[in-house]
């Protein structure tokens, strides 16, 4: 069974959809009211307060930690200063991505890794015979996202020790509020100006009573992974397990992705010092990879077509699907949509999804499978670049 | 002998002047090549070699017997021109009881039997016919001792042709024959003797062999396979592949060196290596102690492989499943050597006249119980309390290795784990339990006990670089043999890094004083020159 | 003039009743023999106490294969098989280890005692799943025999080696390891915390006479990890009406494909012309003859008893006698007036559905394994425990309850005494062992039924009380077992066949041995291929 979180008593009272979710084990609300709608737009319109404590956390601390980290990633951290924070993949021996999360450089000889999935074994396995200690410190950090455009101003008054103007995306600070000492990074998986709080589980619920006290008049509204999940697609970023298997649980060879067939070949330095899976990265570099990574926007008045010939209109959930429809050019399957999501904002049908790269460039015409009435059909869609939304207030 | 290097750069540089190191640089400057090797410690022969620990007596630190050593290396290297003299001494094995009369193997199989039939006469009737199937089985395993492994699963045809010559000896065997090796290669020791014979003596003589420098009793699964090894290369009747060195196993020690140095070789003592060059995944030569950097085209190391590959590599250098599988060879230290300098030979419970019975190994493990009693110990972290002992007294057979008449005694003291807290107590507790295991025996050692070295796993370890004091760089169990050793898919003795070699123990065929992973490692090494 | 049958099968296990069963519904006049009152053999459910049902020997399925429930319709016979949810291992300490079909549950659990563990688990899993579906290949074939130059046999050997060749780099050598390594040298390699180590290595154990760091204990794991109910590796399962109900499903279904079964007829002889079986004579004179006989009995009784062993080669007989039983567990069944109630984990929940293992740690295995390498019953055992009537209400009376217990090591051969005597010294062992961990057992205990390996001989016929037919070692495997030469069903005496479990593919609750027997004897003596 499920475990609460450490908000659980707060996010458990106000769960009037009762409709919960297992991540990694904890109990996550899919969303709190009985449509997610209203959570969606704090996201764009206003703040959202999200439970994100069933990432896995680990940090990294030790003489060796630099160095152990660019062993495990694939990003240059000889360049990230402390106080910065990188999003970055990690593969095994065969360039095949493990998983994706985020790195905080906590100290000169620290850092704070989140990640989808457990991943303990493989980091201290990688840290062998490095002075270098790797522990698993999830249970010891509850974690908010508070993501929108008034996230700022709501933390803004009550937050002390950090100047949040000079808080770079992509950056976090210790810093307290009211007392609890928290660290406060510039990032979020929604695409949106937005902060990620970690804190004691001690103080889980004191926090949780603080922002919603300080945000109800900037329309702070507690949102469930529904609601994320859609902004998470809109903002182009991928999420393991859907868009892509890690290379731990894939069962056939066919299952894993390079971080280049997933769209985080930026993501990827080649150059600096050796990294697992370097050796066949330069070698996919070379030859070039099997897959891509691509952005889909499904054509609405083709899909209104499709569904016209039963004389319905089109029946999209409003919530975001993960499961997996074939894309096709002509007859032929070249990949498939991932994720797919109506989304509010843009009042299109967009998704994100894997294929072939011979055969795909951005602007072309292709079609995905949609089931009317049982039977499977094509509605006609269009390779984009990603994401479909990039606002300037991200990184602002 | 302290030189340093003439050059910097060779075409093979080999690290330690163990036995294998000695013997790959031999093979490999025998050809022509610019060979140099490079041993820490101030004196060659590793554990095979000997120093002076008692006044006016090289005594061996490590090894004992020879009996395994190939001959191929003898042969091509015309070891026997310079200087090296075989001992065959009459008895092979003799076991002491705790109470009656000794138990002794000799090199004459018909002598034996006599000697069972005091014990047994339906062992006495079977042991001829027991010797037949080790001879045949071990002359299969013999034929594997050259072979290179081929990379499974990556198999290619060119791989397979090496294994014609054992697998038509296996099939020469007969079906029947062939159907017993397989039968037996993965049976526990115990069970297998116990198929053949009755007398506990008997099954504790044959069997105590096949435990030396395991962490495994004679109850486990496997080990008849190292009764098997240890009978390569016997010859028809003796079930047990034993012989001594005129001279002690330095003796030879000295004729791998001769014969290096003869080709040209340069062998360098008291430099130690601190680290293997990499350069584009490639090993490009070493760095030793002081600093100073030598390059060659190959790079071979005696040491084990965890020595060479987390130490001397890194592990950061290697690939992650690299990593887990070196991590996870099975080193498991289960020795102690103790010698002791004695000052005449020691009263076994013998007539003066049956003293030849001390020729060969003296066994102290009456049966196989006993023995699995004494792993029982070890297996829970404790040294024996009544240990196994293999002894040799090579003053028997070259008494110039001791003044005065004076005798000296080698002893393996087996299931003596290496993770122990080896302080001076530890030490002095295993000290005495195996002085009062043998005064049973000899009932006035502690009187001619001139002078005492005791070696624990760890000093072992220390000594002689042996990671976890494992004298066989790697347990030699059915897991960790021919394509698994030293980790699969490395096993054609190149290592996962370009151009570097693994010449030791760890690597196939395995342990003992073989020669064979030089050898072969070596040969390895001209094979890649030639193509290139 | 008697009744002529196509074919008599001797023994009506379950894979008697299986060969039966294929053999009927082929059209074949079939006749199946058992000496007792009732079917099962070692999978028969008995009222042993008033109101309480006993699964007396075998307890729990894993291996019956899915394809014999499809081809013989078993649910319409009644065969209902419900899930064990999880694994319980309480520790000496008041804490516990739980492991269910909650992925995360398991994991917080693991991670209690090793978050490190907790991640490896998963890989752990992962890679035996690859190992359980390599493997279910071999069991679906015949083996071939590595020294024949038959086409057949050449041709069966290279699509294994392809087969295998074929498998991902590390899951080939995995499954090297498989046939080689301890099982807790195997574990070893991805955890590190003592409970977990300790109670996986357990099934690594199980039925056979090694311990859980014996080299070839690993295999024993992948053989228990088999077992595949719905398509899911690794489920374990309960028959509804206990294990005695899968005998009688597949009895049913003999049945209603026209086999006969007789109970009380015990087979005294196979009857031979010219080295052909023509049928048997029981006990009390009766004659049945046949065209084809064939035994599910244990080698022993097969080609030692049933038939003069002067008709077979002289090396078979050989082979025979060198084959290992060496029975090492008893069974201890419990009536209980309430439910057990554990220190660990007072009141009802799903761990009293799932099995409950008592093996804190794998010293604590091995230590029960030591006292039973020198003769004696351990006497704080490895126990393995299912609640039957937790999971089936029909087991026991309301609110009371059936408690079966499997035990390990129980020697049948013991140093002193012998299991008449030391049949309830057993029982209390047991007893206490386990009101370590359950306080109030002794409050509860209605009834016991302590069944040694000497009563599993006697009750059910398996030699010592092997549960596998004979020991699961990897000298007794595949090609080799029960003796080279043997492996194929097909017997040196035309007409007489063998389908119990010391066949290939060995034992386990399968049915394997019994259908592809039965597919065996369809194409070669009836000229029938069967498109199952």
């Amino acid at each position: 069974m499920p475990i609460p979180t450490p908000f659980h008593a707060r996010t458990g009272a106000i769960c009037e959809s009762h409709e919960w979710r297992n991540w990694s084990g904890y109990l996550a609300a899919s969303l709190y009211e009985p449509t997610h709608e209203r959570e969606y737009y704090a996201i764009r319109n206003a703040a959202a307060l999200i439970d994100v404590s069933p990432l896995y956390k680990y940090e990294i601390s030790g003489p060796e930690a630099e160095r152990l980290v660019n062993r495990i990633f694939t990003r240059d951290f000889s360049r990230c200063a402390v106080g910065q924070v990188r999003y970055t993949p990690w593969c095994d021996d065969d360039g095949k991505v493990i998983d994706d999360g985020t790195v905080a450089r906590l100290e000169q000889n620290k850092f704070r890794v989140t990640a989808a999935e457990a991943n303990l074994a493989w980091f201290q396995d990688c840290g062998y015979g490095m002075a270098v200690h790797v522990q698993d410190v999830t249970a010891e950090l509850a974690a908010l996202a508070l993501q929108g455009p008034n996230a700022r101003l709501i933390l803004e008054p009550i937050l002390q020790e950090v100047e949040l103007k000079e808080l770079k995306y992509y950056c976090f600070a210790e810093g307290s509020i009211r007392g609890i000492p928290l660290t406060i990074s510039r990032t979020g998986y929604t695409g949106d100006l937005g902060y990620e709080l970690w804190v004691s589980p001690r103080h889980a619920l004191d926090l949780w009573d603080l922002l919603i006290e300080r945000g109800v008049d900037f329309g702070i509204t507690p949102a469930g992974i529904l609601a994320l999940d859609i902004a998470r697609i809109e903002a182009g970023m991928i999420m393991n397990q859907v868009d892509y298997i890690s290379s731990r649980k894939a069962l056939i060879e066919e299952q894993k992705s390079s971080p280049f067939e997933i769209g985080l070949g930026w993501a990827v330095d080649l150059e600096k010092e050796d990294f697992v899976g370097r050796r066949a990265l330069i070698e996919e570099r070379r030859r070039g990879s099997a897959w891509r990574l691509v952005g889909l926007e499904v054509d609405w008045n083709d899909l209104e077509a499709v569904f016209r010939r039963w004389d319905l209109t089109p029946q999209v959930a409003g919530r975001a699907s993960r499961s997996a429809v074939p894309i096709y050019r002509g007859n032929r399957q070249i990949g498939q949509m991932t994720s797919h999501t109506f989304s509010p904002w843009l009042k299109r049908y967009i998704g994100i999804g894997m294929a072939r790269s011979r055969e795909v460039r951005e602007g072309d015409a292709v079609s995905v499978e949609v089931t009317v009435e049982y039977q499977r059909l094509r509605a006609n869609a269009k390779i984009v670049r990603l994401p479909f939304i990039n606002l300037p207030r991200k990184r602002a | 002998m302290n030189h340093s290097p003439n050059s910097k750069r060779y075409d093979a540089i080999v690290i330690g002047a163990g036995h294998n190191g000695l013997a790959a640089a031999a093979i490999l400057a025998k050809s022509g090549l610019r060979v140099l090797v490079l041993e820490r410690r101030g004196s060659l022969g590793g554990a095979a070699g000997a120093e002076e620990i008692f006044p006016d007596c090289q005594v061996s630190m490590g090894a004992q017997d020879a009996g395994l050593f190939l001959p191929q290396l003898v042969t091509e290297l015309g070891l026997e021109r310079l200087g090296l003299r075989w001992v065959e001494t009459p008895a092979l094995t003799t076991v002491f009881t705790s109470q009656g009369k000794p138990l002794t193997l000799w090199r004459d199989v018909h002598r034996t039997a006599q000697e069972i039939a005091q014990f047994s006469a339906r062992d006495a009737d079977r042991y001829p016919r027991f010797a037949d199937q080790i001879f045949q089985s071990s002359a299969v395993l013999a034929d594997l001792m050259t072979v290179t492994p081929p990379a499974l699963p990556e198999l290619r045809l060119g791989d397979l042709a090496v294994w014609l010559r054992p697998a038509l000896h296996a099939r020469r065997l007969g079906k029947k024959a062939f159907m017993a090796l397989l039968r037996i290669l993965p049976m526990s020791v115990a069970d297998y003797l116990d198929e053949w014979f009755e007398t506990p003596a008997l099954k504790a003589a044959l069997g105590s062999t096949s435990v030396i420098g395991q962490m495994q009793g004679p109850r486990a699964p496997g080990t008849a396979f190292l009764l098997l090894y240890h009978a390569i290369h016997a010859a028809h009747g003796e079930t047990r592949s034993s012989r001594f060195v005129q001279g002690g196993p330095q003796a030879l020690i000295q004729a791998l060196t001769q014969s290096a140095r003869e080709h040209g070789a340069e062998i360098c003592a008291g430099l130690g290596v601190v680290k293997i060059l990499i350069e584009d995944g490639r090993a490009i030569g070493v760095e030793l102690e002081n600093g100073e950097r030598l390059f060659a085209r190959a790079t071979l190391s005696s040491l084990d492989p965890r020595r060479t590959l987390f130490d001397l590599v890194g592990a950061h250098n290697l690939e992650l499943h690299v990593v887990r599988e070196v991590k996870n060879i099975r080193l498991r230290g289960s020795l102690a050597r103790l010698n002791l300098l004695l000052s005449n030979l020691p009263q076994f419970n013998i007539q003066a006249s049956e003293f030849e019975r001390l020729s060969g190994h003296v066994v102290i493990c009456p049966d196989l119980d006993y023995l699995e009693r004494a792993y029982d110990d070890a297996k829970y972290g404790r040294f024996s309390h009544k240990p196994f002992l293999d002894i040799v007294i090579p003053t028997l057979c070259d008494p110039s290795l001791a003044p005065d008449g004076n005798h000296l005694m080698n002893i393996n003291v087996q299931f003596t784990p290496r993770w122990l807290e080896w302080d001076d107590l530890q030490r002095r507790a295993l000290l005495d339990v195996v002085l009062n295991t043998l005064s049973t025996h000899v009932p006035e050692l502690r009187q001619q006990i001139l002078d005492i070295q005791l070696l624990t796993p760890l000093d072992l370890e220390r000594e002689f670089s042996l990671s976890e004091g494992d004298i066989y760089q790697g347990q030699m169990g059915l897991d960790q043999l021919l394509f698994m050793r030293p980790i699969p898919g490395f096993p054609r003795y190149k290592m996962p890094l370009g151009d570097l070699y693994l010449c030791g123990a760890g690597a196939h065929p395995g342990g003992g004083l073989t020669g064979a992973p030089g050898y072969n490692a070596a040969r390895q090494v001209l094979r890649k020159f030639s193509a290139q | 003039m008697p009744v002529k049958y196509d074919v008599i099968v001797i023994g009506g296990g379950h894979n008697g009743l299986t060969a039966a069963a294929y053999l009927a519904r082929a059209g074949l006049k079939t006749l199946v023999l058992e000496r007792r009152h009732v079917l099962g053999g070692a999978s028969v459910t008995e009222e042993i106490f008033p109101g309480f049902k006993f699964s007396v020997f075998s307890y729990v399925v894993s291996l019956l294969r899915p394809e014999i429930i499809r081809d013989l319709n078993l649910p319409l016979h009644g065969l209902t098989i419900l899930p064990l949810e999880s694994t319980l291992t309480p520790l000496p300490n008041g804490d516990y280890l739980y492991r269910g079909a909650d992925h995360y549950e398991s994991y917080r659990n693991i991670a209690r005692f090793s978050p490190r563990d907790a991640d490896a688990y998963e890989d752990y899993g992962r890679m035996m799943y690859f190992m359980a579906k390599a493997v279910k290949y071999i069991l679906g074939i015949i083996p071939p025999d590595p020294a024949s130059l038959h086409p057949a046999d050449l041709n069966g050997l290279l699509n294994l080696a392809r087969r295998f060749l074929g498998l991902e780099r590390e899951q080939f050598y995995t499954l090297m390891r498989l046939m080689t390594m301890s099982s807790a040298d195997f574990l070893q390699r991805w955890f590190e915390s003592e409970p977990l180590l300790g109670t996986l290595s357990a099934s690594g154990v199980i039925g056979t006479f090694l311990g859980p760091r014996s080299p070839g204990s690993a295999y024993v794991l992948l053989h228990h990890y088999m077992g595949e109910i719905d398509g899911v590796f690794r489920s374990w399962g309960f028959a509804k009406g206990g294990t005695g109900g899968i005998a009688s499903a597949i009895a049913s279904a003999a049945r209603s494909f026209g086999a006969e079964i007789r109970l009380n007829s015990s087979v005294s002889r196979v009857l031979t012309r010219n080295g052909s079986a023509t049928g048997v004579v029981l006990e009390s004179g009766e004659e049945f003859s046949a065209k084809v006989v064939v035994s599910s009995l244990d080698p022993q009784q097969t080609f030692m008893k049933l038939i003069d062993p002067t008709l077979l080669p002289e090396e078979i007989v050989e082979a025979l006698r060198l084959y290992v039983y060496r029975g090492s567990s008893g069974k201890v069944n419990l009536a209980l007036d309430a439910a057990p109630k554990f220190a660990c984990w007072p009141g009802q929940g799903p761990h009293l559905r799932g099995a409950i293992s008592i093996s804190p740690g794998v010293d604590y295995i091995e230590h029960a394994y030591d006292e039973a390498k020198y003769g004696r019953f351990s006497s704080r055992p490895y126990i393995d425990i299912v609640i039957p009537s937790m999971i089936d209400p029909d087991m026991a009376p309301p609110g009371k309850h059936v408690m079966s217990c499997f035990v390990q090591y129980a020697p049948y051969e013991l140093a002193d005494g012998d299991w008449d005597q030391q049949r309830e010294a057993f029982g209390d062992a047991v007893i206490n062992t386990l009101s370590e961990y359950i306080p109030n057992l002794k409050d509860i205990l209605l009834y016991r039924q302590v069944l040694t390996p000497l009563d599993i001989e006697r009750i059910t016929g398996l030699t010592q009380g092997n549960i596998f037919q004979g020991e699961l070692s990897l000298s007794q495997l595949f090609f080799l077992r029960p003796a080279p030469g043997l492996a194929k069903y097909r017997t040196p005496v035309r007409g007489y066949y063998q389908c119990g479990s010391a066949a290939y593919p060995g034992g386990g609750l399968s049915g394997a041995t019994g259908r592809l027997a039965a597919l065996q004897i369809l194409r070669n003596e009836f000229g029938r291929r069967d498109k199952t």
